[in-house]
């Protein structure tokens, strides 16, 4: 396994230029910016047009990701976002990074052209960057299950948490999150934990997330859970818990922390203070964006009912828990733990699957999602206070 | 458990899960006798392995994940119209029929 060396050290295992448009305003001609080449660079960005600390973070973060080679920032020119602070933060990485005003270029036309010439320069700067060997301790996955079903916690989700057991065993970082999603396991949780403060802020988090969704109605559940056979939010978080397998639980992190070292990490999604911004992540790709905020390298996307989203930036990996969904949607799963269900196939065989092509994604090899061009992406507003010192014990 | 068809997940629970579709009429083994599946009943849904009272927990995993509004029959669909969440209250749209191809 070979990486992209940056300069903090850590390594890449793609190589890719992000652009980023920073108010909806400027979406568009980022868009057109990244349609030739929808390989070497992948549309990120933020809508806003008020400012936002985490947005902000997010961004720098997202940035100065191992798996970015370079940036080019698409400002409409008077949006509140500090395109300088974010454009200098990439700076001092040894990133190339170009920043385009639309309204300073002279409009639509001007600015897709001097973006599209941008891209191929980063992408011709970039295209030797060093590649040096790269170890399983030193890649970062996250994990997320979305459409889930009842087949989900019985087949994927605890495939995944046999892999993530071997990753943590091998030095990986994993981390699972959506503490929203975790609401009921807080108990089982917390005794995992490595430490007793940090059993204290794990089901602090949970009791945070708890009070935020009681205040906005609704559970983190869908219609078609449901229909799918799940049938209460503690029922879909204990099948969601088992993507952690049994490791125990080294941190408590928020988005854009980077853990400090292997272990597994619960990522604590569920804004800080009173309800203000609406339901915490609005769909999956929120989560996805969160975890490579904080490094993931790829992620591993358990769904039952069938999701074909990918993710702009860093590989998904998606697993069919449902075997009749595999059979219908096989083009977008790379892996069909639904076998556990009518195959006989154990929990362990397919966890084992999952980490062989974990390290071969990490080499290079291309995901369904990746083949089918999924770039998917979303960021929205929230804002958090920063971990308490018990979070993370050394 | 006898029946291949249903999944015990931990050995306290009082609900089994289908490892795949069962059709209306079908009946499936339990510990305590048969019963017979009145509607089809789609894979990872669950039925009741023994009676369960109302306002009893209904316990998956090893863990509860709700508590019973009804009377339920062994054997019987357990699901939103027959336990409510102890935490958030479930959403579910009122068309949840819309049948996805098996």
């Amino acid at each position: 396994m070979k990486g992209y060396i940056r300069s903090d050290g850590r390594k890449g295992i793609r190589n890719v230029v992000a652009v980023a448009y920073l108010v909806e305003c400027a979406h568009h001609v980022a868009r057109e910016i990244v349609a030739p080449h929808r390989d070497a660079a992948h549309l990120i960005g933020f809508p806003g047009c008020f400012p936002n600390a985490y947005a902000q973070q997010m961004m720098e973060r997202l940035c100065t990701h191992p798996n970015v080679g370079g940036v080019v920032l698409v400002s409409l020119g008077c949006e509140s976002f500090d395109r300088n602070a974010l454009a200098e933060t990439i700076r001092a990485t040894g990133r190339p990074v170009e920043v385009l005003v639309i309204q300073r270029e002279g409009g639509t036309r001007a600015t897709i052209e001097a973006g599209r010439a941008a891209v191929a320069r980063i992408a011709g700067e970039i295209a030797d960057a060093p590649l040096v060997p790269m170890e399983i301790s030193e890649l970062v996955v996250g994990t997320v299950c979305g459409g889930s079903d009842g087949t989900s916690g019985i087949s994927g989700n605890p495939a995944v948490g046999r892999c993530f057991d071997s990753l943590v065993e091998a030095g990986a970082t994993c981390i699972f999150e959506e503490t929203g999603e975790l609401i009921g396991c807080e108990g089982i949780m917390a005794a995992r934990a490595t430490t007793p403060d940090l059993a204290a802020e794990i089901r602090a988090s949970v009791d945070k997330a708890a009070a935020y969704y009681a205040t906005l109605g609704f559970g983190s559940f869908a219609a078609g859970n449901a229909e799918g056979g799940l049938t209460t939010i503690e029922e879909k978080s204990l099948g969601a818990y088992a993507k952690s397998g049994q490791s125990p639980i080294s941190g408590l992190i928020k988005p854009g922390d980077i853990p400090p070292r292997g272990g597994l990490y619960l990522m604590d999604v569920v804004p800080d203070g009173e309800v203000r911004y609406g339901f915490p992540n609005i769909s999956d790709n929120a989560e996805i964006v969160e975890m490579m905020a904080s490094g993931a390298h790829m992620t591993l996307f358990v769904t039952g009912r069938g999701s074909v989203v990918g993710s702009a930036l860093a590989p998904v990996i998606k697993i069919a828990a449902n075997p009749h969904m595999y059979e219908r949607m096989r083009d977008d799963m790379d892996i069909n733990a639904g076998r556990i269900l009518n195959e006989g196939a154990s929990v362990e065989d397919v966890g084992d699957e999952i980490l062989d092509l974990v390290a071969r994604v990490a080499s290079g090899e291309r995901t369904k999602s990746e083949d089918l061009g999924h770039t998917e992406f979303i960021l929205t507003y929230k804002s958090f206070e920063p971990i308490g010192p018990a979070c993370l014990p050394v | 458990m006898t029946d291949p068809r249903l999944l015990l997940l931990s050995p306290g629970d009082n609900v089994l899960v289908l490892r795949g579709a069962i059709e209306a009429g079908e009946t499936v083994a339990l510990e305590t006798g048969t019963a017979t599946v009145p509607t089809r009943l789609g894979m990872g849904h669950k039925i009741a392995r023994r009676a369960i009272a109302p306002g009893e927990k209904i316990v998956k995993y090893g863990a509860p994940i709700g508590t019973a509004t009804a009377e339920i029959a062994p054997g019987a669909h357990v699901h939103v119209h027959n336990v409510r969440s102890d935490h958030t209250p479930t959403y579910a749209l009122a068309e949840t029929s819309e049948e996805v191809p098996r």
